[in-house]
């Protein structure tokens, strides 16, 4: 006896038939095919089996008619086998393949930004107005030197300034130079779409901040931004020659990834079309597979090789090499700067994807908080904290998770679920499919088309305005004005609901204390 | 000898940019911070013969980073042949060069990552080269008169290299063609395991010239490859291959392209043409483009 499948469908679309203005623009707007259009009766009729619950009929039904819900079938219901795993057991029963899925882990793990609280100031030390008294939010990422030397400058010459006797000798490594200390994570072009790509670089150069092109390639239509561009550089090497390590701010190698540590990265075919194609520079319609491994990276000494190369060939661009959090990160990160990255860029477990094995996704890796705490202090503890810049990924939903990361040691925080969700994402967690609704996650012109860059650009610089508002509003009750002075400032960090292990690997004091 | 004119190779499309030369840093004490860290001070510069559009630079004691910068400045002030003389392990020789129409000679042995990311010029090592030879090179040509180490050609997206003798292990990792770009590693002598992992493109011969008796090929040879060609000279066992590719004996077609590749490596390496056809080929290729489209449960 043969069933078509066990699994139910996981939502349920309702349609109010009175509210229904038989107008079909649901079937237009679904690009997982849920609606088919019945003649007969002149009406959608939805396959509820399809639906992602991303909204987008839902937000352009014009009679505000569908409604989505969860499909609540009653399971007899178990703690240990639960109905998310007798599904899962199901699918694979009936394919035989890995589980795939997309966007950040979603399963219950504790979430320490939750229970971290920041501090104010009360009576005895004053607070500051930040609409009144200027904030510093401008932050620097690179290489600082161990220390400057100075010497006396000739009288009069101009090297010393109009006041100062002093001429700086030490040259300072490249920086990048942040006005937010918020910047956009790594989301190839292949993965997301292009008019993502370019809503990104506009808002990166409106804010005075950094996109990152991931592991896809620099679009020619992107090189108007490219000093607000981070070009990484990855096992596959999509797109990687000498125009586009020069063309960007910064080279990043991507050694890792928090949503899938370990693993390498797989665009099937069917993504690369004739613009990803060229941006990648690999043929059209081939799947595009990035090692798990650099092949070239077996110790850090070899990544050390792989950064001054970069180096030589970018004429000393700032290098960020981009690892997962995982158990061993501190010691790992210590390699890294050791190696010569001038910022290294930590990814959290809750960092999103394009495509992971839900294994990996869920049970791989470790929170933001706890890499960022124990990276920051082991590298004061080795006294090498200065030759490389901290940035927090991974999991940073709002502002106070910014404020919280810096304060747990981290130079800066960079966004990709947040920016992703700013630009329409409802986490539906189906961008593997490649048929995301939104135009973001998906090579479908009749898809992509539906992003305007520039309203998209709009709503990435009225979100990191409004979390760098929310910032500097938390700095004042701090009583501090300047980013830097909350840098690793874990004194003005409680933990409430921590356990003393958690609290002593971050460094922050149980609340009361 | 300009080795890429000479084979009337045709140059590609990729854009050729100018790499900057970075600023000499002074650190403490004069010091730059990348000798530092790297332990290895010295800030003497090579010395520099100029004859019309040909310089020699002697290359004896000067760090890699000041060999490289000196490497540039002579190709923006016009030198179309540059030749090194006593290279001793200086890392990065020729990284990241993107001039068409420029020799660059090195007479000695040069470090990691020779070639890497080059894009347009010809460089010869008449010495063995080390690991990293030609690491994500665009386009240009890489002649090593001797062996080369580990993961040469990896992500190599155009032009070609020459071998001599010898490779290591990891040779011709993930290797793809694009365009008109079709990279090519031809050896000759042995390769050890993991040769054309990943493949995705382009050529890689092996001759198994001399008279080293070891296997011409190691194992796991094509592994995770799905585009892309191999020719061995000679025989593989079906235990020495991936799972991913399948083996057999050249068609017409793979001949002429033989044929043509052992015309162009001969010439360059003066070795006799007819001697190396004298064995029979055997071609490697992937069954399938896709091989992991089955994996998946969406």
């Amino acid at each position: 006896m043969a069933y078509t499948t066990f699994l139910p469908p996981e939502f349920r679309v309702v349609i109010d038939k009175e509210a229904c203005l038989q107008c079909g623009r649901c079937v237009q707007q679904c690009g997982w095919n849920v609606y088919t259009w019945d003649e007969t009766e002149q009406r959608p009729r939805p396959d509820h089996s399809k639906c992602s619950a991303c909204h987008r009929c839902v937000t352009f039904c014009p009679g505000g008619a569908i409604t989505v819900k969860r499909n609540d079938l009653t399971f007899k219901g178990s703690d240990s086998m639960s109905p998310e795993l007798v599904k899962a057991i199901w699918k694979q029963a009936e394919t035989g393949g890995v589980l795939l899925t997309g966007m950040g882990n979603d399963k219950p793990y504790l979430r320490i930004f939750d229970h971290l609280l920041l501090d104010a100031c009360q009576v005895t030390n004053p607070s500051i107005d930040p609409l009144r008294e200027p904030m510093e939010m401008r932050t620097f990422l690179g290489r600082k030197p161990d220390y400057l030397e100075v010497v006396p400058a000739a009288a009069g010459s101009r090297a010393a300034g109009p006041k100062s006797k002093y001429r700086l000798v030490t040259e300072l490594d490249r920086q990048l130079q942040l006005e937010t200390p918020i910047m956009f994570g790594g989301m190839s072009y292949g993965s997301v779409s292009l008019n993502v790509h370019r809503a990104l670089a506009m808002a990166a150069v409106e804010l005075g901040t950094f996109m990152n092109t991931g592991e896809g390639g620099l679009h020619a239509d992107l090189e108007p931004y490219q000093d607000h561009i981070i070009v990484q550089c990855a096992s596959g090497r999509f797109g990687v020659d000498t125009s586009y390590l020069q063309a960007g701010a910064a080279v990043e190698i991507k050694i890792g990834q928090g949503a899938k540590p370990g693993i390498g990265g797989h665009l099937p075919g069917e993504k690369i079309d004739y613009q990803v194609s060229i941006t990648r520079m690999i043929p059209q319609g081939t799947d595009a597979l990035s090692p798990a491994p650099h092949h070239d990276i077996y110790s850090i000494e070899d990544l050390r090789q792989l950064i001054y190369a970069l180096k030589e060939a970018t004429g000393y661009k700032p290098i960020s090499v981009k690892i997962a959090a995982v158990h061993n990160v501190a010691a790992i990160a210590s390699g890294v700067v050791r190696a010569g990255a001038d910022i290294i860029y930590l990814d959290g477990f809750r960092g999103g994807t394009g495509a992971s094995p839900t294994i990996i996704r869920d049970h791989v890796g470790l929170p933001i908080e706890i890499a960022v705490a124990t990276v920051d202090q082991r590298l004061r503890d080795e006294g090498i904290r200065n030759r490389a810049s901290i940035v927090a990924a991974g999991g940073i939903r709002s502002s106070a998770d910014v404020v919280k990361a810096i304060a747990l040691g981290a130079d800066a925080c960079a966004i990709g679920t947040a920016a992703l969700v700013a630009l329409g994402c409802h986490v539906c967690q189906k961008c593997h499919t490649g048929c995301c609704s939104w135009g973001i996650c998906t090579q479908r012109p009749e898809l992509t088309r539906r992003l305007d860059p520039e309203w998209g650009a709009a709503q990435l610089i009225n979100l990191v305005h409004a979390w760098t508002h929310e910032i500097a509003e938390v700095l004042g009750a701090l009583g501090v004005n300047a980013i830097e002075s909350l840098r690793g400032s874990r004194e003005r960090l409680r933990g409430l609901g921590l356990d003393q292990t958690v609290l002593d690997i971050l460094g922050v004091k149980a609340a009361g204390l | 000898m300009n080795a890429r004119e000479h084979l009337n190779l045709s140059p590609d499309s990729a854009a050729v940019r100018r790499v900057p030369t970075g600023p000499a840093r002074r650190g403490p004490s004069g010091i730059e911070p990348a000798r530092l860290t790297a332990g290895q001070p010295g800030t003497a510069r090579g010395e520099v013969h100029r004859q019309q559009g040909r310089v020699v630079i002697d290359a004896r004691g000067v760090y890699y980073k000041t060999l490289n910068e000196q490497i540039r400045e002579e190709i923006e002030q016009g030198a179309r042949e540059i030749v090194l003389e006593n290279v001793i392990g200086q890392r990065y020789i020729g990284t990241g060069l993107a001039y068409r129409g420029v020799t660059v000679i090195v007479n000695g042995v040069p470090g990691n990552d020779l070639a890497a990311f080059m894009n347009g010029p010809t460089l010869i090592v008449n010495d063995n080269a080390q690991d990293g030879v030609a690491n994500t090179m665009n386009s240009g040509l890489v002649i090593i008169n001797g062996d080369a180490g580990d993961v040469l050609g990896y992500g190599m997206r155009g032009g070609s290299v020459y071998v001599r003798g010898s490779v290591g292990y990891r040779v011709g990792i993930h290797m793809k063609a694009f365009g008109d770009s079709r990279p090519l590693i031809v050896i000759g002598g042995h390769a050890r395991d993991f040769l054309g992992e990943y493949m995705a493109g382009g050529e890689v011969m092996v001759l198994g010239l001399g008279p080293n008796d070891d296997p011409i090929v190691g194992s796991y040879i094509g592994t995770g490859m799905h585009a892309g060609v191999m020719y061995i000279r000679g025989t593989v066992a079906p235990h020495q291959l991936g799972k991913e590719v399948r083996h057999q004996e050249p068609g017409p077609e793979d001949q002429a392209r033989i044929r043509e590749i052992i015309h162009d490596y001969c010439q360059v390496m003066n070795i006799s043409e007819a001697e190396v056809l004298a064995r029979p080929f055997v071609k490697i290729y992937p069954y399938t483009s896709r091989p992991y489209g089955r994996l998946y449960a969406y």
